[in-house]
C-alpha cells in the first residue's frame, strides 16, 4: 500500500518538529538560565525536601513547617516590603538527586538561599552548590558535623551530633543508671555511624563501659542474630542511632527475645510511625530531639496551635526547625536590610539568642547552632517530656 | 548453648520465608525453564493486597486472618495468570532472553504501579494474629508469628508436592516440563497448564508476603526486591526447578544469614552468603539437591 500524500506530508512536517522543538526548548532554557536573582518582585526561596520515599515523613513535617512560617511572614508583611516565594522541589529521599534540585533552584529559578535537608547525606549533597554559587544554605534538621564543614555559606537551626551523642551519654548514666551498654548502629547511613561514635566516646569518657556493638544495614528486616548476641552479653540499655522503620521492627524482635531493659536513640526516632511499628514494644523507650509541644513556653504554643488549624496534627521536632529554618532566613536577610548572598551569610553567621521555636539559637564559628536539647519517653502510645538539657 | 540455639531458630524462621517465596521461583523454572523475576513484586503485592483487605475484614480471629491470607492469594492468582496471559505468552516459542527481560519490565511496572497508588511511605501492616512470645529449652525464645510461618510454609510444601506428583493436573505439568511439544501431541491443554501454574505461583507469594508483613509489619512498593533476591538464591543453591531443594536452600540460608550476623562480621552478610553459594555452585552445579533428581517437576 502507498502512503496517502496527506500522510507523508504529515511525517514530513512531524520530522520538522523533532528537529526544531528540541532546539527551541534549548534555547528557552538558556534563556532562563540568564535570569538572577533580582532586586523586585517576590523574594524567591528555594526548599529541597524529601516529600516522598524512605524519610518522606521527615521531609513533610519539615516542609510543613516551612510552609507555615513564610505564610505568617507574609502575613505580616514579607520582609524588606517584599513577599517571600517558597519554590519546593522532591528529591524523593533518593541519593543523587538534591543536587540536581539545588543546581535547578539556583541556576533556572535564581532562588536567594535555599533551606533543607533533614537527611545529612542529601545536605552534603547541595552544599557545594550552593557554597560555589554563594547562595546560603540554611539544614533545618542536618545533624551530622560534616554538613557545614563543607563552606562558609551553609548553616544549620539543629544541635549537632557530637553535643546529641553526649547529652544521651549523659543521660544514660545519670537517668537510667547504666553502666554497661550496648550499641546497635546502622552502617548504611553517616547519621547513625557518627551519632554512635560521639555517644560511645562520651559514654566511655564518664567511666562508662561499651560491652557489645553490632552492626545491621538501613531497610534490613530481621534483627534477632544481632538482638540475640547483645542478649547475652548481659547489658543495661539499649543504644540504637537509627531511624525509625528499623527501630521499630528492633524494639519489637528485643521485645519478643526477652529483652527488657530500656532502648534509646537520637532524633531518627521522632515519628508517629515509630509508635505504629513499635506497638508496646516501645513503651518506656527514651530519644533525644529538638523540641517538645509540650514545652510551656508561649511562643511555643502559639506555633503548635497555628501549625494544629492549618495541617490537623501537633507539629513535630521536624516541623518546628522548618519553621525555625525559615524564621532566621527572614531574620539574617531583614538584619542585612538585602537578599545579597554575601550580606545574608554575614547576618546569619551573626546570629545570637534568637528565639527559635526548638529553642534559643546562637549561631557558632562552624556555622552551627548552640541550642538546648530535649529528652522524651513514649509512654501510652505517646511520646513525653522528661527533661530539656541545656547546650554546654 | 541458649544462643546458638536462639540463632538457630532465628535463622530457621528467617529462613522459612525465604523458601516460601523460593517455591514460586523453582516451580514456574521448573515447568517453563524461565526464571520469573515478578515474583517478588507479585510478593509485594500480596502483602498490599493483605494491606487493604484488612481494612475491609475485621481481622482480630483466626478466621479473619485466613481469610485475608486466601483473597490475597486469589488477588495474586489472577494477578499472576493476567501477567502470563498479557506478557509471556505472546513471547512463547521466543528466545528465553525476551521473557527474561519481560520479566524484568513487568517487576518495574508492578513496583511503579504500587507506588504510584500507595505512594512510597512505607505503611504499617495491621497484626493479623496475637503476638505471642513461647520460651522453650530455659531461655529460647519463639513468637507465635515463627511458629505460623514454619506451619505455613510446611503445609505448601507438602501440598505443592503432592500437586505435582499426586493430581492429573500435576502430571500434566510434568508432561509440560518434559516435553512441551509430546504434552499437546497426547491432549494436554498446554496454555491451560501454564496458566495453572503461574497462578498457583503468584498464590504462594502472597502467602510468603502476607506472612512476611505480618512478621516485619512494614510495607513498601520496595519490599519484595532483597527477599525475592535471597529467595532465588535460595532456589538455585537448592537446585533450581526441584521443590524439596528450595526449601532447603531457603532454610540453609536464612541460618547462614543469622549466624553472621550474630558474630562481629555482621556487615558481611550478604558477601558470606552469595559465596556459600558460588563454592556449592563451584563444587555442585546443579544445586545441593539439583542433581539426582532424576525427574524434574
Amino acid at each position: 500500500m502507498t502512503q496517502q500524500p496527506w500522510l507523508q506530508r504529515l511525517c514530513e512536517f512531524a520530522r520538522q518538529c523533532l528537529v526544531v522543538l528540541p532546539a527551541a526548548a534549548l534555547l528557552f532554557v538558556a534563556g532562563c538560565g540568564q535570569q538572577g536573582p533580582s532586586d523586585s518582585g517576590d523574594i524567591k526561596v528555594g526548599e529541597f525536601a524529601s516529600l516522598t520515599g524512605k524519610e518522606a515523613t521527615f521531609g513533610q513535617s519539615s516542609h510543613h513547617g516551612t510552609e507555615l512560617a513564610i505564610d505568617e511572614l507574609n502575613a505580616s508583611g514579607g520582609v524588606l516590603g517584599r513577599k517571600l516565594k517558597l519554590l519546593t522541589e522532591d528529591d524523593q529521599s533518593k541519593a543523587g538527586e538534591s543536587k540536581t534540585i539545588a543546581q535547578k533552584l539556583i541556576s533556572r529559578d535564581g532562588v536567594v538561599a535555599l533551606l533543607g535537608e533533614v537527611a545529612s547525606s542529601r545536605s552534603l549533597e547541595a552544599a557545594p552548590i550552593c557554597q560555589e554559587n554563594k547562595i546560603p544554605q540554611i539544614s533545618p534538621s542536618s545533624t551530622n558535623p560534616k554538613v557545614t564543614q563543607i563552606g562558609d555559606y551553609i548553616f544549620r537551626v539543629c544541635f549537632i551530633d557530637p553535643m546529641q551523642g553526649a547529652a544521651l551519654a549523659q543521660f544514660a548514666r545519670e537517668t537510667l543508671k547504666a553502666k554497661r551498654m550496648a550499641v546497635l548502629t546502622d552502617v548504611s547511613t553517616a547519621y547513625s555511624v557518627g551519632l554512635a561514635d560521639y555517644f560511645k566516646q562520651a559514654f566511655i569518657k564518664g567511666g562508662g563501659e561499651i560491652v557489645v556493638e553490632q552492626k545491621y544495614s538501613g531497610g534490613d528486616r530481621d534483627f534477632k542474630a544481632q538482638l540475640t548476641t547483645i542478649k547475652a552479653a548481659g547489658v543495661d540499655a539499649l543504644f540504637v542511632p537509627g531511624y525509625y522503620t528499623e527501630v521499630g521492627l528492633i524494639a519489637r524482635q528485643a521485645r519478643e527475645l526477652g529483652l527488657t531493659y530500656p532502648l534509646f536513640g537520637g532524633d531518627g526516632w521522632e515519628a508517629p510511625e515509630l509508635i505504629q511499628i513499635g506497638g508496646a514494644a516501645v513503651e518506656g523507650c527514651y530519644y533525644s530531639t529538638h523540641y517538645s509541644p509540650e514545652v510551656k513556653d508561649p511562643a511555643v504554643q502559639k506555633f503548635v496551635a497555628s501549625f494544629k488549624a492549618k495541617y490537623g496534627s501537633v507539629p513535630d521536632a521536624m516541623a518546628a526547625l522548618g519553621y525555625d529554618s525559615a524564621m532566621l532566613l527572614a531574620d539574617a536577610m531583614k538584619r542585612a536590610n538585602s537578599t545579597d548572598g554575601p550580606k545574608v551569610r554575614d547576618t546569619l553567621a551573626a546570629t545570637k539568642d534568637f528565639p527559635g521555636i526548638a529553642g534559643k539559637i546562637t549561631i557558632d564559628a562552624n556555622r552551627d547552632a548552640q541550642k538546648p536539647l530535649v529528652i522524651l519517653e513514649v509512654t501510652n502510645g505517646d511520646f513525653h517530656l522528661v527533661k530539656q538539657v541545656a547546650a554546654e | 548453648m541458649t544462643v546458638f540455639l536462639q540463632q538457630l531458630i532465628n535463622g530457621l524462621s528467617l529462613g522459612a520465608i525465604y523458601a516460601l517465596i523460593a517455591l514460586g521461583y523453582t516451580m514456574v523454572y521448573g515447568i517453563l525453564r524461565f526464571i520469573n523475576f515478578a515474583h517478588s513484586d507479585v510478593f509485594m503485592v500480596g502483602a498490599f493486597a493483605g494491606y487493604c483487605f484488612s481494612r475491609i475484614v475485621p481481622h482480630a480471629s483466626i478466621a479473619g486472618a485466613l481469610l485475608i491470607m486466601l483473597l490475597s492469594m486469589a488477588f495474586c492468582a489472577v494477578l499472576g495468570v493476567i501477567i502470563e496471559r498479557l506478557a509471556y505468552r505472546p513471547l512463547r516459542g521466543t528466545s528465553n532472553l525476551a521473557i527474561l527481560i519481560t520479566a524484568i519490565g513487568v517487576s518495574l511496572l508492578l513496583e511503579n504501579l504500587v507506588l504510584l497508588i500507595f505512594n512510597a511511605t512505607p505503611k504499617t501492616f495491621p497484626s493479623l494474629m496475637a503476638d505471642h512470645t513461647f520460651t522453650i529449652l530455659g531461655g529460647v525464645n519463639i513468637g507465635s508469628i515463627d511458629i505460623v510461618v514454619f506451619i505455613v510454609t510446611a503445609i505448601l510444601l507438602v501440598a505443592l508436592q503432592w500437586i505435582v506428583l499426586k493430581t492429573r493436573i500435576g502430571a500434566a505439568m510434568r508432561a509440560v516440563s518434559f516435553n512441551y511439544q509430546a504434552a499437546s501431541l497426547v491432549g494436554i491443554n498446554n496454555d491451560r497448564i501454564i496458566s495453572f501454574t503461574f497462578g498457583l505461583g503468584s498464590a504462594l507469594a502472597a502467602a510468603g508476603g502476607i506472612l512476611y508483613a505480618s512478621k516485619y509489619p512494614s510495607v513498601d512498593p520496595y519490599m519484595g526486591v532483597l527477599p525475592g533476591l535471597k529467595a532465588f538464591v535460595a532456589a538455585v543453591l537448592g537446585g533450581i526447578g526441584n521443590i524439596p531443594g528450595a526449601a532447603l536452600g531457603g532454610l540453609l540460608l536464612g541460618m547462614i544469614e543469622a549466624f553472621v550476623n550474630g558474630s562481629r562480621f555482621s556487615t558481611y552478610t550478604d558477601a558470606i552468603a552469595f559465596a556459600v553459594l558460588i563454592l556449592i555452585l563451584l563444587f555442585r552445579p546443579a544445586g545441593l539437591l539439583g542433581k539426582f533428581q532424576v525427574e524434574k517437576v
